[in-house]
């Protein structure tokens, strides 16, 4: 009983890890490739919690075996969930990826900081006349 | 028994999460998103999950770091490189 | 004081995440939900993987919408992207060793995806981790050469052929069955034969057409994205309209 709660504890605590440790990558580095490397750590943690919360110590993976005797199965619904979220979370990563290269087209650099200030700076400035030159021109506001 | 296995394999992933946010170079960020991915298949497996197991492995350690890394050979140039604050 | 204010929300975060796990039960017996479609998985769709009753039976609207995801997703980054003309690449083709060894891969990986795709209610596998495998089998010949022509029409029409087929599938049991996306055919083939649970190897294998398809064009529209120094050759559709 011991050793189960012990695995418990490892698996949820290396998920909540993998999720904080990729929101830190999220909320405090400014390359915004690396946010989305976050991003995909913070899928890992979330997928790797709903699959321990799924699991049942002793069970068999939920897939029936005529000869094998019948004992009880993982929960399969979490499982399910999981596979989905992992195709859906490369699509939306991909999604990411073409926005941050049609960014760094636009204005030349994945630096959040510096996106920040370039998008906020008034017309006329040197950042947004800096930023006309590269052939913006898609940018109205 | 099964303790240890899933203790080796959760350091390794925490480790790797660790080297994606640590590593300055983005290219060995990716190399480090896709062996955190790797661990975690081979943990689904030890889990019960084998179908989770292969759609991460495939999905997750291969597809994702194509992506990521085609991505960072597009937008490379001279500056960007070095820009972000370490 | 921005790294400052992130660290203190990071903390935050951290300790909210260790109350909320702290609470949750581990190796509990399934919910009920879970049970239930444990022990009705054989007689109501005739899959020994009870994942793929799961995706496929149960909960086939829910695999439905992530279709709908998967194509908005991929059709959003073909409008977001620029487009290179074919043969400007200034990637240069890979090594002898890289460029035949991909050429050699193609017709093995070929293999392995319908083999997974064919066999998702029997083993482990099945139309996602298939399709991912049938994307790589198309795109690591690309990668070894970028200035091949890649497909593009013909992976839009296996996409759109597959989706059409997943949802009139779909339609066609509601006739059928009485119900939406609910399984027919059940009872023709034996248990644990590659004929057999009924539709469900149809219904996977447009699934995994459909995902080989949408998460190939995605990495083929990333690789023909021109790159920081390449001239802008032809705008988006969606920046010409503006």
């Amino acid at each position: 009983m011991n050793e189960l709660l012990s695995i418990g504890n490892l698996l949820y605590g290396g998920a909540a890890g993998l999720i904080v440790i990729g929101l830190f990558a999220v909320v405090a580095r400014r390359h915004l490739i690396r946010v989305l490397l976050g991003v995909a750590v913070i899928e890992a943690g979330v997928n790797l919690m709903l699959v321990a919360a799924g699991f049942r110590p002793g069970a068999a993976a939920p897939i029936f075996d005529p000869q094998a005797i019948s004992g009880p199965m993982v929960d399969p619904i979490p499982q399910a969930l999981v596979l989905t979220a992992i195709v859906i979370g490369v699509a939306v990563l991909a999604l990411g990826l073409t926005l941050a290269i049609r960014i760094h087209r636009q204005y030349g650099t994945l630096d959040t900081v510096a996106l920040t200030r370039i998008v906020n700076a008034p017309a006329g400035s040197p950042e947004s006349r800096a930023m006309m030159q590269r052939g913006g021109g898609g940018h109205e506001s | 028994m099964m303790v240890w296995v899933v203790a080796i394999l959760v350091s390794l992933m925490l480790i790797g999460a660790f080297l994606v946010v640590a590593i300055p170079d983005l290219l060995g960020a990716v190399a480090a998103s896709t062996a955190v991915s790797l661990a975690l298949s081979v943990l689904f497996v030890v889990l019960r999950a084998p179908d989770v197991a292969m759609a991460e492995a495939a999905v997750g350690a291969g597809l994702a770091g194509v992506l990521f890394a085609l991505a960072l050979r597009k937008t490379e140039s001279r500056r960007t490189r070095d820009e972000e604050a370490s | 004081m921005r790294q400052f204010a992130s660290l203190l929300f990071l903390f935050g975060f951290a300790f909210f995440l260790s109350v909320l796990v702290g609470g949750l039960p581990f190796g509990a017996a399934p919910m009920q939900v879970g049970q239930a479609i444990v022990e009705q998985n054989i007689e109501a769709t005739g899959a020994a993987n009870a994942v793929t009753g799961v995706l496929l039976a149960f909960r086939g609207m829910d695999t439905l919408g992530e279709l709908t995801i998967l194509f908005v997703a991929a059709t959003a980054a073909g409008m977001v992207v620029e487009r290179r003309k074919h043969g400007v690449s200034r990637d240069s083709v890979a090594g002898f060793i890289l460029l035949a060894g991909a050429e050699l891969m193609f017709p093995f990986l070929l293999i392995l995806g319908a083999y997974v795709i064919l066999h998702g209610h029997l083993t482990p596998g099945g139309g996602f981790q298939g399709g991912a495998i049938l994307a790589a089998a198309f795109f690591v010949p690309f990668l070894a050469n970028p200035g091949r022509a890649f497909q593009g029409h013909a992976m839009a029409f296996v996409e759109a052929f597959a989706g059409a087929t997943f949802i009139l599938l779909g339609i066609f049991s509601i006739f059928r069955e009485g119900d939406f996306m609910a399984p027919m055919f059940l009872g023709t083939g034996e248990f644990g034969q590659l004929v057999s649970a009924g539709s469900l190897p149809l219904l996977y294998l447009a699934l995994g057409l459909k995902v080989g398809a949408e998460l190939g064009s995605l990495v083929a529209e990333i690789a023909a994205a021109p790159g920081s120094d390449d001239p802008l050759i032809e705008e988006p559709q969606a920046a010409k309209d503006l």
